[in-house]
């Protein structure tokens, strides 16, 4: 069959989208998609192998449930600081958000590169910072304990209260800029209009500013709970080992203790209870078009 | 409304203080190696910030994969967000979803599952392995800040170039790349950042080699150089400079 001269053309129209994804989608499926399956079965592999001996593939459940006996206090510990830290996210953010959206003027653009300001300079140098900042001898303690808020031998360093404050703050502008982007569509006449109306400022926030923020609130605390709950900076810097996270356990039981079946259990189960956690929270917050 | 000014100055004091600490520290003689507390003020770290073996060769390293990842990802990312936002096809809700769910995935995750591929394929850990991943976390982000981009572009400018007899091609070239173009910039920066700070992904897939956030992670158990925290303050004033570069310019035109 030959083809027309004019069929042509609209055949490699037809075809322009499959060569444009092409490229992106066998990166993703190679790199992403095969190396999550390939852990899937890592985690099933028998425990009884070796790196250097390899390992056989004999469907073996029971890794997860011998990972979860052994780690599952790192594991509720992280949901928990996690959690914890998305909640004073959303606390901190809030207004922050709501200022630079609403009531900053011509400072709108600086107050938002100041937002983003510490991104500028290195993760990891940065939660060392926090590390001298919250150190017994620093300045912080010293005041701290002049004031009686802290007992003389009390520490602020390697407390569950400085990994999560380490969490809060590295992923509060991930929580900041969704808030302002959907705060900063919001009509000022509307709340102007429920001031009229004679709404107090509480009834204000609660039935005009909180609703129409919805996206906002849902996309920042994604932004913030999933990479803190998976995180292991904050805890190997800012915590001790009373208070590792299910990534410290994952990232030793990998590089350290070339354990691989039990790390790919850990690491299928976290990813399973964060999708699942994700998608309850996602339907509840009834805005399912996010994902 | 007085009291959500107050809480968002504090807030805003609270990023900012490490920040502060990081350049006040560059200029610290520690009294010893483990030693965070500011002693006496001294210019010897600027003076010498490649001192530290390995720490000048991390920063290039890290340059490096930097530069070429977000390349990659930004020509893979970019094509891609065309490919979701204008055309129909079949297979779109997956690819979305594929698309999606590296960045709702945790990092340990992504660096362990490609540890584990790269193990089984018996594929040597190092520059190149480092670089794969970098690529493959940082083309979703692309893609998002492209599509963001492309969603938000007047149709009628393209087809008012048709309708003047430009061909597809040359539209492209003159309406379309440049619309886009802010977007795709904005990515390619963001993939940048994403890559040069990342710990946790290079971390598995490093073998020996060392970027800069390895340098410093590895240094934090043995006793942190000061130049350490020069390298923070210079990266910190770069991208402020860049950032005051950007505006004035935005503000002559």
């Amino acid at each position: 069959m030959t083809v027309t001269a004019a069929a042509r053309p609209a055949r490699a129209a037809r075809r322009t989208p499959y060569l444009l994804i092409l490229p992106g989608l066998l990166w993703l499926a190679v790199f992403f998609a095969v190396p999550v399956v390939q852990l899937g079965a890592t985690s099933l592999y028998d425990p009884n192998g070796s790196l250097t001996d390899g390992y056989a593939m004999t469907w073996s459940f029971g890794n997860y449930a011998t990972a979860l006996a052994a780690y599952w206090p790192q594991f509720l510990r992280s949901l928990l600081y996690a959690g914890l830290a998305t909640a004073i996210c959303l606390a901190l953010g809030y207004p922050l958000a709501f200022v630079i959206a609403q009531r900053a003027g011509r400072w709108r653009n600086l107050l938002l590169i100041l937002v983003v300001a510490p991104f500028f300079t290195s993760f990891l140098v940065r939660t060392l910072a926090w590390k001298a900042i919250l150190a017994d001898t620093g300045w912080l303690a010293g005041l701290l304990r002049d004031l009686h808020l802290l007992a003389p031998d009390g520490r602020l360093l390697a407390t569950p209260f400085a990994v999560v404050m380490g969490l809060v703050y590295n992923f509060l502008p991930f929580m900041v800029l969704p808030l302002y982007a959907s705060l900063q569509r919001l009509d000022g006449r509307l709340l102007e209009a429920a001031a009229d109306l004679y709404a107090s400022p509480l009834r204000t926030f609660r039935h005009v500013t909180l609703p129409l923020s919805m996206p906002g609130v849902v996309a920042g605390t994604l932004l913030t709970f999933i990479p803190a709950v998976g995180d292991y900076i904050n805890a190997a810097l800012l915590g001790t080992v009373r208070t590792s996270m299910i990534g410290n356990v994952i990232d030793s039981a990998f590089l350290v203790r070339l354990d691989y079946p039990q790390a790919a259990a850990l690491s299928f189960l976290l990813m399973a209870a964060i999708l699942v956690l994700v998608t309850v929270y996602v339907r509840r917050a009834g805005t399912d078009e996010l994902l | 409304m007085r009291g959500s000014r107050v809480v968002a100055g504090l807030v805003l004091a609270y990023l900012l203080l490490p920040v502060a600490v990081v350049v006040g520290l560059s200029f610290n003689a520690p009294s010893n190696r483990l030693s965070y507390d500011f002693d006496r003020f001294t210019l010897a770290n600027w003076a010498d910030p490649c001192g530290p073996a390995g720490l000048c060769a991390s920063v290039l390293r890290s340059a490096q994969i930097g530069l070429l990842a977000t390349v990659l990802a930004t020509v893979l990312g970019t094509l891609l967000a065309f490919g979701l936002t204008r055309h129909r096809f079949r297979g779109r809700g997956p690819l979305n979803a594929l698309v999606f769910l590296p960045m709702a995935t945790p990092e340990v995750v992504l660096g362990s599952s490609l540890l584990a591929l790269f193990t089984a394929g018996a594929v040597p850990l190092g520059f190149w392995t480092v670089v794969i991943a970098h690529v493959m976390f940082c083309v979703s982000f692309v893609v998002v800040v492209v599509k963001a981009r492309l969603a938000g572009m007047d149709p009628r400018l393209e087809e008012a170039a048709a309708d003047l007899y430009a061909s597809p091609w040359h539209t492209f070239r003159t309406v379309t790349l440049p619309l886009a173009m802010p977007g795709i910039v904005a990515g390619a920066l963001l993939a940048f950042s994403l890559s040069f700070d990342d710990f946790i992904v290079s971390n598995f897939n490093a073998g020996t080699m060392t970027t800069f956030p390895m340098f410093v992670w590895g240094s934090a158990q043995r006793g942190i150089p000061p130049q350490v925290n020069v390298v923070g303050t210079a990266m910190f004033a770069v991208a402020v400079l860049a950032v005051v570069i950007t505006t004035f310019r935005r503000r002559a035109r």
